[in-house]
């Protein structure tokens, strides 16, 4: 944490005043950014979060003018250093631009220049403001790459992007960004694409890099988690303003502004088991910023709304160090705790003795890569490599791992859209391994999918009327096409959708109401299993509560059973009975959800519950902080012996020598490791 | 600080009657002049004072007139009257080579992309091979080894023809095919021709159409480059490129090439024109200006 409060008040570095960027469009301004005022001191850690289209990232690409027609600052001003950016003119404003102020992107994989190898484009950054010569840039280049966490910086330097992985990008970025000591870096979800054992990784340089060298940073995401672990400050924007702020300590154990309030209670958490499994949610969507509603922009959403909202309140502050654009909690109105809903269903079912719906033995799965010369020897890549799994009727059980783990393969292994190299997949008691397709078709009713991108697994040419019914009439569920209609009515209604979106095509929904169409069609044909492959992982926080909340109703009304694929530990553990713990195509643990939280017997699983950050930094400081060093190895090349013993801590001889075998542990959690529960 | 207007300077946006034809001035154009060509061909007999075939020696080469508005040729016949029938073969041989090779070629693209294997592989190398031709002379060729005549140079066009809407359409459906919703579609259980075909490639038109329609100038133009090489029509058929051809010597009567070549000229404008509008209308980037 920086100590930045208890000096003397620092530079003044930026002052934001009134800030307005518009988009003139043709059909009228768009105002993503409507008035924010803010102001940043020299060293200073700042924290801006709210969901997508809060107008976060404009704010930050209009402190640096990075605006591309039709957005215009339209209004307020940027006083940086005492220079007013909105309206400097151009050459001057490119002098600051990377110099005193450097931009660290979302992307790792597009920002940088797949052409260039990254010395040059380091070298090119730092002698464009004439500070360095090319010599002196390249050995800057160079311990700006060691300083940044890259391995072997001499050799590295030379590299082209596409041979460094999303995170090694990330550091080559903060690389350049720091390369001309820029008094401010604005860093735009610079996690956002990337693992959380890397996310981890990041924040913690980026938090060494504030401390040490004194650079003020500006941190936008979407998650109070990654901000709350950077930040000495916290700005909560809603449709175009600011709502909240305040330092992380108060504003996320005591938000005063309904819609901080929202955001808090509606992320899962990874640190406390729920009593429920349903979220608090708010209603209804952010409003359109082409006409945003007079009176309180949040008050057609906000729970605790009285008569006064119909007024626009201002930010107006509370204590020390805090504001908040409310009229609830300025006239001394609370925030309650969500009530949760009463635990209607029996919570924390017996697990039934049943045979299991599905049953995965010993399953593979290679792929032929590319070969790397005419007469080199075939590679495979081993995606898959001998996963065992079982899944109970009526339970949810959670496959976790990051990219590139094996975890999106085995769903497509499970529900055969990909035929397994070897192994079984038994459903309901069928062996389904190598059926042709024509005798899985009749299974295709009782095991469905539900797919990660809202935006790509609906057919953009059809409407939602015809995606629904398609699976009704193919399966012959229906007689004819008014049967079909009267179904779809009543599965639109179940996941919460009006009538008249049956006529209505794909793209003139939301990404959260598309989930909903999604889950509708998964439904249609009356599953028993539903495969969710990351269901919530692109959507926002509200919307992922929804989503969730959606799936556990539907399991409790129509006794689904999920296998549930996330990268999001929280949510895993939110919504999951078992989980699996994959690593480069194994099973690295499985056990129960609240053994595996409360006491992780794998290293690897330790580490990931570390990673991932808690928006509550008096917890996080309570909490053990487990490092995990590099980046996970190729999965074509695996390593020999236990494949976690690359970036393990408590790696010895004999994980290289010997493969661990999935051993029971204690009370049926499973673990491949020669040293369980050593960390 | 507070909700109201903030007097700035918010230019107006330009009114939409001018924002519709900058963008699509030159495509409403594009289709009047092949509206213009298209019903002229329908109506030439009744529109016309002579028949495209004859023959006045007496009136030879004469020059624009209000007898002949364009002039006649070396045998005395109406230019004219030649340029407004040559319309109806020009058009008709555009369009049949254009479509069928376009549906043949699309077809055999997508269905080697969603195959793959070495359906693709085969494919991908005969298109390769037909690319390895400049495509002019191995029309040519493959006319002349066929006989002059029309049905022949259309079916000679077809072999060239085809390739580029099987790359096409194979990389677009390659595309659609990595999209979630085709896996969707295939764990509800339907089959991969009803994926194919009704899911996939009403997603993979739109470029499709842009293609059919740049190329049938590109089409027109092919043809009238190999009858004015002797290949496409037999005499006396009025076709434009053999029109040239005749007039090429006459630089005096410089009316009997001109006009036929100021034909092609508008014809395959017309089409890149739409052709141009019908991209910017498919591609959602360009329309946001």
């Amino acid at each position: 944490m920086p100590a930045h409060a208890e000096t003397e008040p620092a530079e003044l570095l930026l002052r934001v005043r009134d800030l307005r960027t518009w988009f003139l469009t043709d059909s009228g301004p768009v105002r993503a950014v409507d008035g924010v005022s803010f102001d940043l001191h020299a060293g200073e850690t700042l924290g801006i979060v709210g969901e997508s289209g809060s107008g976060k990232s404009v704010c930050a690409k209009s402190i640096m003018r990075l605006l591309d027609e039709p957005a215009r600052i339209v209004g307020g001003s940027v006083e940086f250093r005492g220079r007013d950016l909105a309206t400097l003119d151009d050459e001057a404003l490119r002098a600051v631009r990377g110099r005193e102020i450097a931009m660290v992107f979302q992307d790792p994989m597009t920002s940088l220049n797949p052409v260039l190898r990254i010395a040059k484009q380091l070298v090119e950054a730092m002698t464009a403001h004439g500070r360095f010569t090319p010599a002196a840039a390249r050995t800057r280049a160079i311990s700006l790459l060691r300083r940044m966490g890259v391995g072997r910086a001499e050799a590295a330097v030379d590299s082209y992007p596409h041979q460094f992985s999303g995170g090694m990008r990330q550091r080559v970025m903060l690389a350049m960004g720091f390369s001309n000591e820029p008094a401010l870096l604005i860093a735009d979800e610079p996690t956002t694409a990337l693992d959380v054992t890397i996310q981890a990784q990041i924040l913690e340089l980026l938090r060494e890099l504030n401390r040490d060298l004194g650079t003020a940073v500006i941190l936008i995401s979407h998650d109070l988690g990654v901000i709350a672990n950077v930040c000495s400050r916290i700005l909560v924007m809603y449709a175009g303003e600011v709502v909240e702020e305040g330092p992380p300590e108060q504003l996320l154990s005591d938000p005063r502004h309904p819609y901080t309030w929202a955001l808090l209670h509606a992320a899962p958490r990874i640190d406390a088991e729920a009593a429920d499994r349903r979220l608090t949610t708010i209603d209804g969507q952010p409003p359109d910023p082409r006409a945003w509603p007079a009176g309180c922009r949040f008050r057609a959403r906000c729970p605790f709304a009285v008569a006064k909202c119909a007024e626009h309140p201002a930010l107006l502050p509370i204590d020390e160090g805090r504001a908040s654009r409310c009229w609830v909690t300025q006239e001394g109105g609370t925030l309650h705790t969500p009530a949760r809903a009463p635990a209607t269903a029996a919570p924390a079912q017996a697990p039934q003795p049943a045979a299991p719906l599905l049953e995965v033995r010993d399953l593979t799965k290679h792929f032929a890569l590319p070969k790397q010369g005419y007469f080199s020897a075939p590679r495979v890549l081993r995606a898959v490599d001998g996963v065992s799994l079982s899944v109970a009727r009526g339970e949810t059980v959670g496959l976790v791992g990051e990219s590139g783990c094996g975890k999106s393969t085995l769903a497509r292994l499970v529900l055969r859209l990909h035929e397994p190299t070897s192994g079984t997949v038994a459903f309901d008691g069928t062996d389904i391994t190598h059926a042709p397709q024509s005798a899985i078709r009749p299974l295709r009713r009782r095991m469905q999918m539900i797919f990660q991108d809202p935006y790509g697994s609906l057919n953009p040419r059809m409407s939602v009327g015809e995606i629904l019914s398609g699976p009704l009439l193919l399966h012959g569920i229906v007689a004819d096409g008014a049967a079909a209609r009267a179904r779809v009515a009543e599965l639109l209604d179940i996941v919460g959708l009006p009538g008249a979106a049956a006529a209505r095509f794909p793209h003139e929904f939301s990404g959260g109401q598309r989930q909903r169409i999604s889950i509708a069609r998964a439904l249609a044909l009356g599953p028993d299993l539903v495969v969710a492959d990351e269901p919530v992982s692109a959507l926002d926080v509200n919307i992922q509560a929804q989503i969730i909340n959606l799936m556990v109703e539907l399991q409790e009304r129509l006794g689904l059973t999920y296998l549930f694929i996330s990268h999001d530990l929280a949510v895993i553990r939110h919504v999951c009975d078992r989980i699996v713990v994959l690593y480069l195509g194994r099973v690295m643990e499985q056990g129960r959800a609240a053994d595996l939280f409360s006491r992780p017997l794998h290293p690897y699983t330790r580490t990931l519950i570390a990673a991932a950050p808690v928006p509550d930094p008096r917890i996080e400081r309570t909490r053990r902080h487990v490092p995990m060093q590099g980046e996970p190895p190729n999965a074509a090349n695996p390593p020999s012996g236990c494949r976690f013993r690359t970036r393990c801590p408590a790696a010895q001889d004999i994980c290289a020598a010997e493969e661990p075998k999935l051993r029971p542990g204690v009370e049926g959690q499973m673990v491949a490791c020669h040293f369980p529960g050593v960390l | 600080m507070s909700g109201v207007a903030v007097p700035v300077a918010v230019p107006r946006p330009r009114p939409a009657a001018v924002r519709w034809l900058r963008r699509y001035g030159l495509a409403a154009l594009g289709g009047a002049i092949i509206l213009a060509w298209v019903l002229a061909a329908a109506l030439a007999p009744w529109i016309l004072s002579y028949g495209p075939n004859t023959v006045d020696v007496a009136n030879r080469l004469k020059p624009p007139s209000a007898m002949h508005w364009l002039g006649t040729d070396a045998l005395g016949r109406d230019v004219l009257a030649r340029v407004v029938y040559g319309a109806r073969i020009s058009l008709s041989v555009g369009m049949a080579v254009v479509l069928v090779g376009g549906l043949f070629g699309t077809l055999l693209g997508a269905v080697a992309a969603y195959a793959r294997g070495w359906a693709e592989e085969a494919l991908m190398r005969v298109t390769d091979l037909v690319f390895c031709f400049p495509p002019i002379i191995l029309a040519m060729a493959i006319a002349a080894a066929l006989g002059i005549g029309t049905v022949n140079t259309v079916i000679a066009m077809l072999v060239v023809w085809w390739p580029k809407f099987a790359r096409l359409a194979r990389s677009l459906v390659l595309t659609q095919r990595s999209l979630e919703y085709v896996e969707a579609a295939q764990s509800v259980g339907f089959g991969p021709a009803h994926i194919l075909v009704r899911q996939i490639i009403p997603n993979a038109v739109g470029p499709l159409i842009v293609l059919v329609t740049l190329d049938l100038g590109q089409a027109i133009l092919v043809f009238a480059g190999l009858s004015f090489l002797g290949l496409g029509v037999v005499p006396p058929t009025a076709e434009w490129g053999a029109m040239v051809s005749e007039g090429r010597e006459l630089v005096q009567q410089w009316w009997v090439a001109t006009f036929p070549g100021l034909a092609i000229l508008s014809v395959v404008m017309g089409f890149n024109f739409v052709g141009d509008g019908i991209r910017d209308w498919l591609d959602p980037h360009a329309r946001t200006r």
